[in-house]
């Protein structure tokens, strides 16, 4: 139905993944395409977690780690180690699952990205300051106080800020690591209402505890379990009539 | 039924209690947890009195003028054929701030950069390679580095810049050494205490490792860094021993590093010995004492400042 020769942005080819001797990630092969959400749900310790912070490469530096297999983002492989993080974290942005805001202003916070690669002209930054704050809903919000302290924020606020650090650089994916698990529900809500919105714009790839939640914003949905890849489908498909035992175990609330 | 049943059961469990709290050591670890922090204070109290009350006594009872005192570099304080013994103190206060001034100038870069390096750089072995260096640097007495500092630097310093040796600039640098480890455990331990999620946060932007050092972390950092440095400048202001045994002692304002000086601390342990209790030449020394005990609440003072704006908990 949804075309599936729609453009790849990660071709991830058979990942290994081992932090010491615990094999974390076996033999994913993971097609994420553009402009789509792609939730990524599983219990605790499924690695869902570890496979997302391997599409920008940031648990390259976890002691004892050893990561095997092919991650293609746009053709490139990325884990090999000439790749430049810097560039490549510019196009896959990153959102925790704690809002982490700098303890600097509002307006610094989402400066802070196109400053470190090389905007320094005060008229674009006002100009990306503004369209990434009002990408996230929250420009009516601050506008008034762009230079009031970001911690100042509430949580939910503070989370949408960090999205709108993320789109600061223009990326073409965001990378959400369980973004609304910290949240009340209407902030939860207001981070999903957020994402549909995105999703014009940006491939999208989130984590999620919140099995309704990957319901409601996702395209795809890839099941994890110990470390294995179960299943990666349309997301009604996954969620009406899985294919894998296993899955429909878990979406009905059998384990997990 | 049931409600009739429990009930006999809670009562006696709640006079079972009651009996119980009687023997209960409770009370009596709360009285002596409280006298402990009493007697704290009491001392405490007493020392501020005690010293306000003497410091004070050169300007009430002896009739020297605070004025003279705090602005004149005249310290004459027996007095010889040509005049009055004068008490002015001011080379000493000049020397007090500038010795630790000059002593926090050089350790506050190299304790924070230490503490970058342990918790950024290499925190996996730099932990364990400088925390028991920097335990061994806090443990050493600060007579043994007066006396390195006068057995190995004033010769160097006297054959490398001449003079004597003796002077602000061996001073400074004995006690740059003797509060780089305060410096460097509090600067780390600030570091320790930030998010982590920071680190991740900045790198996941594209960010450099010295990008976010120098731009999220050292800020996030900053109030904390600040109190590590003001801590190691209280204990420079009040430190005597080491600094006695290298400055020199001399009771002018020194015009450059390599000239002997004197500092509050010094001319106190210098003199306190030979001087009668209760005359003025004791009294001034007191007086020198209320000026360290008002510069320590000024410290303290700076450091609950703060610490009160420390971004993170």
């Amino acid at each position: 139905m949804i075309a599936t020769q729609e453009k790849e942005v990660f071709d991830i080819r058979e990942l290994n993944l081992w932090y010491d001797t615990n094999h974390a990630l076996k033999d994913i092969d993971f097609p994420i395409h553009e402009k789509e959400v792609t939730a990524i749900i599983g219990p605790s310790g499924c690695g869902k977690s570890t496979f997302i912070k391997t599409l920008n490469v940031m648990n390259r530096t976890v002691p004892g780690v050893r990561i095997q297999g092919e991650i293609n983002y746009r053709g490139k492989n990325i884990l090999r180690p000439k790749t430049d993080l810097v560039e490549l974290r510019k196009q896959v942005g990153m959102v925790f699952q704690q809002a982490t805001p700098f303890p600097k202003s509002i307006y610094e916070n989402v400066a802070y990205g196109p400053k470190i690669h090389g905007v320094h002209k005060k008229s674009k930054l006002n100009e990306i300051v503004e369209n990434s704050l009002k990408g996230v809903a929250l420009w009516e919000e601050v506008k008034d106080r762009l230079h009031a302290p970001a911690l100042g924020l509430s949580g939910g606020q503070q989370q949408r800020l960090c999205i709108a650090r993320a789109l600061a650089t223009e990326p073409d994916t965001i990378l959400m690591d369980e973004p609304t698990s910290a949240l009340d529900p209407i902030s939860t809500m207001k981070i999903e209402e957020l994402i549909l919105e995105l999703k014009q714009k940006y491939t999208i790839v989130i984590v999620t505890h919140n099995m309704q939640q990957a319901a409601r914003v996702s395209d795809k949905t890839a099941f994890f379990l110990m470390g294995e890849l179960i299943e990666l489908d349309e997301t009604k498909m996954l969620f009406s009539n899985p294919s894998d035992q296993r899955t429909e175990d878990y979406i009905t609330g059998r384990f997990g | 039924m049931k409600s009739e049943h429990s009930m006999p059961t809670v009562t006696s469990a709640s006079t079972r209690l009651i009996k119980k709290q009687k023997h209960n050591p409770e009370r009596k670890g709360r009285y002596i947890v409280t006298t402990c922090a009493l007697l704290i204070i009491i001392a405490t109290a007493a020392i501020m009195i005690f010293l306000t009350q003497k410091g004070l006594q050169s300007f009430i009872g002896n009739g020297l003028s605070p004025l003279e005192f705090l602005t004149s570099a005249n310290w004459h304080p027996i007095s010889s054929g040509n005049g009055e013994p004068s008490y002015g103190a001011l080379s000493f206060i000049f020397g007090s701030f500038a010795v630790t001034i000059l002593a926090a100038i050089i350790a506050a870069p190299l304790g924070i950069g230490a503490a970058i390096f342990m918790t950024e750089i290499a925190p996996s072995w730099g932990k364990k390679v400088f925390q028991p260096i920097i335990e061994l640097l806090v443990g050493i007495p600060s007579v043994v580095y007066g006396f390195i500092g006068l057995s190995v630097l004033v010769p160097f310093l006297r054959s490398s810049f001449g003079g004597l040796g003796f002077g602000l600039l061996a001073g400074m640098i004995v006690l740059a050494i003797m509060i780089l480890p305060t410096v460097t455990s509090i600067a780390t331990d600030t570091l320790h205490s930030l998010p982590k999620g920071l680190r991740d946060a900045s790198a996941a932007i594209g960010a450099t490792r010295w990008q976010t050092i120098s731009r999220i972390l050292i800020p996030a950092a900053m109030p904390g860094l600040l109190t590590a440095v003001v801590l190691g400048m209280a204990r420079a202001f009040g430190e005597a021993l080491a600094v006695q045994m290298v400055i020199g002692n001399a009771t002018s304002i020194p015009n450059s590093l390599t000239e002997p000086a004197a500092t509050l601390t010094t001319i106190i342990t210098l003199n306190m010995g030979h001087t009668t209790f209760g005359s003025l030449e004791n009294n001034v020394l007191w007086s020198l004492a209320l000026i360290l005990l008002l510069m320590s609440l000024l410290f303290i003072i700076l450091i609950r400042f703060l610490s009160s704006r420390r971004k993170y908990e």
